[in-house]
């Protein structure tokens, strides 16, 4: 598993997109042990989707799913995720 | 790179390849230069097994057009502006963010004190060899460990990256240096644990993980 994971610079272009900022200097707070940090720092796993975990105590952040015409979403594990404005 | 916006250092792109039966595929690449004008340089390490890297090293010809997303991210970068002293770790291919810092402290005359220290399988693989000894100087140290394989009389590291060496390389914690770590994600790990374990801030340590598929 350990050389399957990146970081969440890994999809900041995908992020980008998305929100329509930049993304790897939002702050995201951990829903599962609380700690807040970077986009960019969060630990990322590729599968059939991407895993966002904490990199603090490994809760899932939030699950990503791709095909050619949608982008699924999931935010489970996020409890705050702050912005530039 | 016509209508470039201008980039920092440690930041990438993502290069879109799109086949003729519509099929697509996306990889990302630091950049490499410095924000000088709209020129872009990018440094793609080949991979056998890539989809897109041979076609990059292999097939694009001056003239062609290749769809690009960027400049991208702004977690992983340094601007002169934030100051030192700058500690940079690389292992491999993960030089070129940390490249493109070496290069924009010295297009701006800066002299933030920078320490390289730059893990290869041997001299031969150390891209950007030449540059970095041209750039030595001026507050900016490059350190080489040769994990593989060394030329006769080497003097310097001849081991992978440990706490040790990143004791004796790096600014000590009371000096608060700023770290930029990149490279393949074993590599990471290890210096990142090293750093911490040395009472290095972990707010102060940055880091960039690069897969096969990867930068």
């Amino acid at each position: 598993m350990g050389e399957l994971m990146l970081d969440g610079n890994a999809i900041a272009g995908f992020l980008q997109e998305v929100f329509a900022v930049e993304m790897t200097t939002a702050i995201g707070t951990c829903g599962g042990c609380g700690a807040a940090g970077p986009v960019g720092a969060v630990h990322l796993y590729r599968g059939a989707g991407i895993v966002l975990r904490c990199p603090h105590c490994n809760n899932v952040l939030a699950k990503i799913v791709k095909n050619d015409s949608q982008v699924w979403i999931d935010f489970q594990g996020i409890r705050t995720l702050e912005l530039a404005a | 790179m016509p209508g470039w916006p201008g980039h920092r250092a440690g930041q990438h792109v993502d290069v879109r390849l799109t086949a003729e039966d519509g099929y697509q595929t996306e990889r990302s690449y630091s950049i490499a230069s410095a924000p000088v004008g709209t020129r872009v340089a990018l440094t793609v390490q080949r991979l056998e097994d890539g989809e897109v890297s041979p076609y990059l090293t292999d097939e694009l010809r001056p003239g062609d057009k290749i769809e690009l997303r960027g400049p991208i991210g702004g977690y992983f970068v340094w601007e002169p502006s934030q100051g030192g002293p700058l500690m940079l770790v690389a292992g491999g291919s993960g030089i070129v963010p940390l490249m493109a810092m070496i290069r924009t402290r010295a297009a701006a005359g800066d002299d933030t004190e920078t320490r390289l220290l730059y893990s290869s399988r041997s001299q031969d693989d150390a891209i950007y060899r030449d540059e970095l000894e041209r750039l030595s100087g001026n507050g900016l140290t490059v350190v080489h460990a040769l994990t593989e394989s060394q030329p006769p009389g080497w003097t310097s590291y001849a081991r992978r990256v440990d706490a040790e060496m990143l004791a004796e390389v790096s600014p000590s914690p009371a000096e608060r240096p700023r770290f930029y770590a990149c490279g393949p994600t074993p590599f990471v790990e290890a210096v990142a644990e090293s750093l911490v374990r040395l009472g290095h801030d972990t707010q102060a340590i940055k880091t960039e993980r690069f897969g096969a598929t990867g930068r």
